[in-house]
């Protein structure tokens, strides 16, 4: 400023980005997304899909007399992708058994309990003496599958929906959506977009775009938001459509449906959001809010012994005799430790009311999603 | 009857095989709408013409089945409405002063809607199949067939009908009524090959080629509700219709009906209902238990 000017004024650090680029890219992503919702609804024809590659080779569907007695499972897959010098290390997690029974009351609490598990596996890892090597097996994100033969969200979806929307990042998905016609599938999205808000359920709020961003780019941000539910068509197979050039679709004798076109279905804006855009705030969301939501409640019932979130500690009690969810120290200093997470949590409320405040800010007013 | 989760497209697909508005429609898209806590038996009753020839058509439908969280038993109040059209019946046949033409409320068909998953049936599906198909004419329909490819289609369809058999389901035409030899080659090979049919229902025409048709429009193609190449639609409409019509009857009567009949009287001790010690009325058969052999 004034006198004292320097020949060059370019100090250097506007290479950051590209260091921090460098960095990320030899460390590599991880990711997990979950899939949920009854089946036949098209969910791993859509992340085989989404992914370009066979999540489900060895899978072995079971005949409906064996799913009489079946009850929900949780299994996780892992795959590594490549693409452009770009690692991701991307695990699945798949609910096979949801909403199959006669009887599915309370079959969504194996899928709560899973959650909270990484979570609590997170917490403690992160209060650890060596946190060199942290994994982060969170679930990041929640692809729950809407039936196209319904009318919207049925009993079991808004019960799942409502036991897990605190829990995880929820995008909704139509499955199969190559079941309605345009008009169909307004009137769909409508019902189930008004459901949510009736039922209060929060699902992912994709921010909004910067300010500075051009009008095309504004645009296109507006209607991939105004499509959710997303209503998809997964396939992997090349067909040619009408004879002249190849795409993935489904070939029927009607006509091809074409997953990539965008008139066809929105398979296109869901790839586009959850992997080239939005990855990264699913990652940050979770462990910003959710996340934090979590571990705020869980050290709130450790610091006030017989205090309110029973079920935490119940479930915190459980845990075998040899894992405890914060390391091991003499009596002496569990008091001293007491005290400190509660300065701790005391400056951990504040820093997440001020988040609260901001992300209110930047997001759509009237669904601001409370996590504690 | 039709039968089957909300959502299936029953009423649009009896709507379009009787080619007239015989279905009251959930209005798919009324926001109001809830589904019904419980299952529910709704009867409406047409009267419909063809060539001269006059059809009083029942259509009674199911809604709230197979809709709810926790589904346990929900086939009781279908099986009960079923076993009391029975009764009524019943009633009037063994009356000292009979009607010339006793009015025939029985279930003379049942159409089971089932979802198009792709996979195999669901575990409700062989429950009710399970239960009533030993006291109603059952005729499992593949719904919204239209997200099936040829392939998938096939492979669905043979799945379905192998875990039919595996459970002992006998869906119509059964088997055991088979009456000669020229039934059975005709029946065997709708069994085993186009059952269960793989439909697609509209109410809306589109035109194609010309001509007006019953069809869906779609951005990628229009799916003609009346080509055989498209979906069975057709196939099931002459099956109910045109050729098994008086059949479903027949087999309501003389098989469904004489079983119910047959155990009414024994449990009442051989008199006909209605006439126990003091001319008590006793009460109709309970839900028929998981059936082993009839």
């Amino acid at each position: 400023m004034g006198k004292g000017i320097q020949d060059k004024e370019y100090v250097g650090f506007a290479a950051l980005p590209n260091q921090l680029h460098r960095k990320s890219v030899k460390k590599g992503f991880d990711f997990t997304l979950m899939v949920a919702g009854e089946s036949g609804l098209g969910k791993s024809t859509l992340v085989n899909s989404l992914f370009l590659t066979n999540l489900y080779a060895d899978r072995q569907l079971p005949e409906a007399s064996a799913r009489l007695t079946q009850t929900l499972t949780i299994e996780r897959r892992g795959v590594e992708i490549e693409e452009g010098g770009i690692k991701v290390k991307l695990t699945l997690v798949d609910t096979p058994g949801f909403g199959d029974s006669v009887d599915c009351s309370d079959c969504w609490l194996p899928v709560v309990r899973f959650i909270e598990e990484q979570f609590e596996q997170y917490l403690r890892d992160e209060s650890g003496l060596n946190r060199k090597n942290i994994q982060d097996s969170r679930v990041h994100c929640c692809l729950y599958f809407i039936s196209p033969f319904g009318r919207g969200l049925r009993p079991l979806d808004v019960a799942f929906l409502r036991a897990v929307h605190e829990k995880v990042n929820i995008i909704p998905v139509i499955g199969k959506a190559d079941a309605l016609m345009p008009k169909e599938t307004q009137a769909l999205k409508q019902k189930i977009r008004d459901q949510l808000k009736e039922e209060e359920i929060n699902i992912y709020q994709f921010p909004d775009c910067d300010s500075d961003e051009d009008e095309d780019f504004k645009r296109q941000d507006a209607e991939m938001k105004e499509s959710i539910p997303f209503a998809v068509v997964g396939s992997c197979e090349v067909v040619r459509d009408g004879g002249t050039r190849p795409v993935r679709g489904r070939h029927y004798s009607w006509g091809t449906v074409e997953v990539e076109n965008p008139h066809h279905c929105d398979f296109l804006n869901l790839r586009r959001m959850l992997v080239q855009t939005h990855l990264q705030d699913l990652k940050e969301v979770t462990h910003d809010l959710l996340y934090e939501g979590y571990r705020a409640r869980c050290l709130q019932s450790l610091a006030r012994p017989g205090a309110r979130d029973r079920a935490s500690r119940s479930k915190l009690s459980r845990q075998s005799a040899t894992e405890i969810p914060l390391p091991m120290l003499p009596l002496a200093d569990t008091e001293k430790l007491i005290r400190e997470k509660d300065e701790e949590l005391r400056r951990m409320q504040e820093m997440l009311e001020k988040m609260q405040a901001q992300m209110q800010q930047s997001q759509a007013p009237g669904e601001q999603s409370d996590a504690l | 009857m039709s039968k089957g989760q909300s959502g299936l497209g029953k009423s649009t697909l009896v709507n379009t095989l009787f080619k007239s508005q015989v279905s009251r429609k959930a209005s798919s898209w009324n926001r109001e709408e809830k589904i019904p806590k419980t299952v529910e038996i709704k009867a409406i009753g047409h009267v419909i013409e063809e060539g001269g020839v006059k059809m009083k058509l029942t259509v009674i439908d199911t809604p709230g089945f197979g809709d709810q969280i926790n589904n346990e038993n929900c086939w009781e109040p279908i099986e009960k409405y079923i076993n009391e059209q029975y009764e009524k019946f019943l009633k009037e046949e063994v009356n000292i002063a009979r009607k010339k033409r006793i009015p025939d409320t029985r279930v003379h068909c049942c159409l089971y809607f089932i979802s198009p998953t792709g996979h195999s049936l669901r575990p409700l599906d062989l429950e009710f199949m399970k239960h009533l198909s030993k006291v109603v004419n059952i005729v499992p329909v593949i719904a919204k067939a239209d997200t099936m490819t040829l392939e998938e289609k096939s492979e669905f369809k043979q799945r379905v009908r192998k875990e039919l058999e595996v459970n002992g389901i006998e869906f119509y035409p059964q088997k055991e009524f088979d009456e000669d030899l020229e039934d059975k080659t005709e029946n065997d090979k709708i069994r085993q090959e186009s059952m269960p049919f793989a439909v697609v229902g509209s109410d809306k025409e589109y035109q194609v080629n010309g001509k007006r048709v019953l069809g869906r429009k779609t951005p990628w193609g229009i799916i003609e509700v009346e080509n055989l190449n498209h979906c069975e639609f057709a196939l099931l409409r002459d099956f109910v219709i045109r050729t098994h019509l008086q059949d479903l009857k027949e087999v309501t009567h003389n098989i469904h009906y004489e079983t119910y009949r047959a155990k009414r009287l024994n449990d009442n001790g051989g008199l006909p209902p209605g006439e126990g010690l003091l001319g008590t009325v006793l009460p109709p058969v309970p839900a028929t238990p998981c059936p082993t052999a009839e």
